[in-house]
């Protein structure tokens, strides 16, 4: 690395070098039996130059090709954006934990025997329904060094438990499912069954449900799969930039329901999610984007927050090896005071959403969405009486927070990247066949 | 950069030193650049090489399988890959039979875009976004190119050593324009099997786009409910896709008994116009190849035949458990995943109705074109527009909000009640599934009429 960033500073007045190579041993179940065993190296190295003030930018997964890379990145140069910011000098870190060598010493019998202990406890509660799991872990190891002395490395470890399970009777298909992950070893199969299994007992009798507006609780996995997406878009500081968020000129604002705040967090305990600093080396630090309702600030990487005049929250982020640029490592919404029961219980005629199918393939930046309720119950009388099926929800989700009637006590994380409670909308639109 | 036909020749040499009941293995050297717009300003520009590679151990039932892109300790591979097949295993192997190939596919020297100077890719796409800008009221646009070339090497210990090449060309632009809090947005994507040409000359979509994107502003929502849908081709292509092409991948019936029952051959999933195609042997299609990657040759699927089912898509292990032929779908997006089944090119077979035929006798119902995206969870699906229009009384009528349609596959197959003469395949699209994205495929259709199709609205 330190011959590559040599080489690029004879051609450059700046340059940076990221390398990350990472392990990865995946075990998987496919219907309820053991199926795969894997293992996956993969490294690769980034070169970003900054040349006659143009940014230029190659990769490559050869950690010995380095005359090849600083050439690609010379010529993309030519065309490159002009580069409006600096990369960080040596600087101090926070001292997230993300390491943890227990991970690496979990044997792939054990990893096994997690998957199997899975697959039973849910068949346990149906007999009928297949199974596919996947217990996986490894280790990543990330280092950035640049031409002003700035330099980061870390090891992460990452572990994750997850099950889906499959139910068909007729052409009638339920799907159900839990995950969770940690950069430390995961025992606690009976957590993760245990959401399955509730899933399991509240779709055992499908409801008829009826087209028109309803009182609806959004679960963390409804909040996760209809509502985060335009949010993430809508706070990321380049779409901001670009005029395209519809939230961009509302900074200070009250256009939320007071109850909500929402921030970004990269630097929480054996996170998957979290690191001592994000792709260019910028110290990771907690961002405030929803405060009581108020649009708090929008997550920046270096060269978009140098356009906007900001400074980067930490959250340049490389997707594939591509350039950096704003990305959310944790959103994390507060957590209300109100119990799911009491949700439930206050609602006469109404709808929880578990899973809404397509809900992302929208137009997100307007913050429509419209999906297929895959997984979700019907209310009556203060009490789920079972499955809705054929049913298909439409909003927005800035009318829809901006007045919610409660938010849950029950936040959770949801896959690696969100935490949040059930949150409890006065109205939405259902239509159903 | 390491020769990987080198490494793949030794490989073929290792793998016959280690006990399993087969063992294949797939090299892969790759290049791709990219060019990327946010707004009037170059957002991203760059260039990818990779080199890797992965082995793959069948025994008694169960696989091992390990990638690495550090081709220096290949035995050592292959032993692991061995040794988490033993970890893995069950009762017995099951591979369709096939023959071994040996053969050579190589195309890049007559087609290669990623050669091709930067600058000339960029002048294109500067004029495509200097069309969009001419527009009032457009906020931003947003433009993806990438192109990407890569040679595969597949080897067995059956005997096969395949070199295949293939090139790649996609470009995804969209328009997005706002007024006061309103923000709307139009998309065109397109792709080629490494045919830059095929992206030339859109300055007139460019501009329509850009010109939909603003015209959506002002446009009312639909109100939520069931209606008789027109599908152009590219949306109808989509439906295909999610709602029925998913359904017919093997590797989610082979092990599940009920999934088998209710897609027993012969069953009668709608009308006898309806013949839905898989065919990777088409030329210069985005899902076109040789062999996949099992090395089973290229194949032509009859999925649905005069509605009924007759065939599914198969890698040589669902073949081989179904007892049905392998028809060479088993695919990888890169040497970082083994291989599944996937489709290539999917479409809905064209028949007699014009469009006016299609929409002469709907009073009211909803004209769907183009695409945002689909998704389907088997029995339901979900897909969006790009672009919508009320038919009225026979006629198109004033455009509409995108909308989402939804339902139930067994169901809406049986709905489609017309099809038209119109087939045209769509190369923009890009598959996921198990982690594998984006795999490059094409699907069409002609245009297609649905009754009783839910849409989502308020």
């Amino acid at each position: 690395m330190e011959d590559i960033l040599a080489r690029a500073g004879k051609v450059a007045e700046a340059a940076e070098v990221f390398m990350a190579s990472s392990e990865e041993t995946p075990v998987q179940f496919e219907a309820n039996r053991l199926k795969h065993v894997q293992s996956k190296q993969a490294s690769f190295v980034a070169l970003r130059i900054i040349r006659e003030g143009r940014v230029g930018y190659a990769v490559s997964t050869e950690l010995n090709d380095r005359q090849k890379l600083v050439e690609a990145a010379v010529e993309t140069a030519e065309f490159g954006i002009r580069a409006e910011f600096t990369l960080p000098g040596a600087t101090a870190y926070p001292r997230t934990k993300v390491f943890d060598p227990a991970v690496e010493s979990v044997s792939l019998e054990e990893m096994v025997g997690l998957g199997s202990e899975l697959i039973d406890m849910v068949r346990k509660h149906t007999p009928e329904i297949l199974c596919d799991a996947e217990v996986a872990k490894g280790t990543t190891l990330v280092r950035i060094i640049n031409s002003r002395g700035g330099e980061l490395s870390y090891r992460q470890t990452g572990f994750s438990l997850g099950i889906q399970g499959q139910l068909i009777r007729g052409t009638d298909m339920l799907f159900v499912g839990e995950g969770q992950s940690s950069c430390r070893p995961l025992s606690d199969t009976g957590a993760v069954a245990g959401v399955v299994l509730r899933q399991l007992e509240l779709a055992r009798e499908q409801a008829p449900i009826a087209t028109k507006v309803l009182p609806t609780v959004f679960t963390p996995d409804g909040v996760a799969s209809a509502l985060i997406s335009p949010l993430m878009v809508a706070l990321n500081g380049k779409v901001v930039l670009q005029g395209a968020s519809p939230v961009g000129n509302k900074l200070g604002e009250q256009i939320f329901d007071r109850k909500l705040s929402l921030h970004d967090d990269p630097t929480i305990g054996y996170r998957p999610q979290s690191r001592p600093g994000d792709d260019e080396g910028t110290p990771s630090q907690r961002t405030p984007l929803i405060t009581r309702g108020t649009v708090a600030g929008f997550i920046y990487d270096l060269q978009t927050a140098a356009l906007a005049r900001k400074k980067s929250t930490g959250n340049g982020g490389r997707h594939h090896g591509g350039l950096p640029s704003p990305t959310p490592s944790a959103f994390i919404f507060t957590a209300g005071d109100t119990a799911f029961d009491d949700m439930v219980s206050d609602i006469k005629e109404g709808l929880i959403i578990e899973q809404l199918m397509g809900a992302e393939q929208g137009n997100i930046l307007s913050g429509d969405f419209s999906g297929n309720v895959l997984l979700g119950y019907k209310i009556e009388s203060g009490k789920i009486v079972g499955r809705v099926k054929d049913t298909m929800v439409s909003g927005n989700i800035y009318q829809l927070l901006k007045e919610i009637t409660a938010v849950g006590s029950d936040a959770r994380w949801i896959g690696s990247s969100v935490y949040t409670p059930s949150l409890y909308c006065p109205s939405l639109s259902v239509a159903s066949k | 950069m390491p020769d990987i036909t080198e490494s793949a020749r030794r490989l073929a040499e290792i793998i016959t030193k280690y006990q399993a009941d087969y063992i294949e293995a797939r090299l892969e050297e790759s290049q791709a650049s990219y060019i990327t717009y946010r707004g009037r300003e170059l957002e991203s520009i760059g260039k990818t090489r990779a080199v890797g590679g992965n082995v793959r151990a069948l025994i008694k039932g169960g696989w091992g399988f390990t990638s690495f892109n550090d081709l220096s300790d290949l035995a050592s591979r292959v032993e692991s890959a061995v040794k988490q097949a033993q970890l893995a295993r069950g009762k017995k192997s099951e591979l369709a039979p096939v023959e071994a190939v040996i053969d050579s596919v190589l195309t890049l020297q007559d087609r290669n875009p990623v050669i091709m100077p930067l600058a000339q890719k960029k002048r294109l796409l500067d004029e495509y976004n200097d069309v969009i800008w001419e527009t009032s009221k457009i906020q931003t646009s947003i433009i993806a190119y990438g192109d990407s070339c890569k040679k595969t090497i597949f080897l067995s210990s059956a005997g096969s050593f395949i070199e295949q090449e293939r090139a790649d060309v996609t470009l995804r632009l969209a328009a997005i324009a706002t007024e006061d809090t309103e923000v709307q947005q139009a998309g065109l994507s397109l792709g080629s099997r490494g045919d830059f040409s095929a992206i030339e000359n859109l300055h007139q979509p460019a501009a329509e786009m850009a010109r939909h994107a603003v015209a959506m502003l002002s446009a009312p929502r639909v109100a939520g409910g069931e209606y008789t849908v027109v599908l152009d081709p590219v949306l109808a292509g989509v439906f295909t896709h999610e709602a029925f092409g998913h359904l017919s991948e093997a590797d989610f019936v082979y092990e599940n008994d009920r999934l088998r029952e209710i897609m027993a051959l012969g069953r009668e999933f709608g009308a006898a116009e309806l013949s839905i195609v898989d065919d990777a042997t088409l030329p210069e299609r985005r899902g076109s190849f040789k062999y996949d990657d099992e090395g089973v040759p290229a194949a032509k699927t009859y999925l649905i035949r005069e509605g009924k089912l007759t065939g599914r898509l198969h890698s040589r292990e669902t073949a081989a458990k179904m007892a049905e032929a392998p028809t060479g779908n088993a695919r990888a997006l890169s040497y970082r995943y083994p291989p599944i089944v996937r489709m290539t090119n999917t479409y809905i077979e064209p028949r007699t109705a014009s469009f006016s035929d299609l929409i002469s006798d709907i009073k009211e119902g909803i004209y769907a074109k183009n695409w945002y995206g689909g998704t389907t969870s088997m029995e339901m699906f979900t897909f969006s527009a790009g672009e919508a229009y009320m038919i009225r009384n026979g006629k198109l009528a004033e455009p509409v909000r995108p909308v989402t349609l939804t339902g139930n596959v067994f169901q809406t197959l049986k709905n489609i009640d017309a099809i038209g003469n119109d087939l045209d395949m769509n190369q923009g699209g890009g598959c996921g599934k198990g982690g594998q994205m984006p795999l490059p495929v094409s699907n069409g259709s002609p245009h297609l009429r649905i009754r009783r199709c839910l849409v989502g609205g308020r």
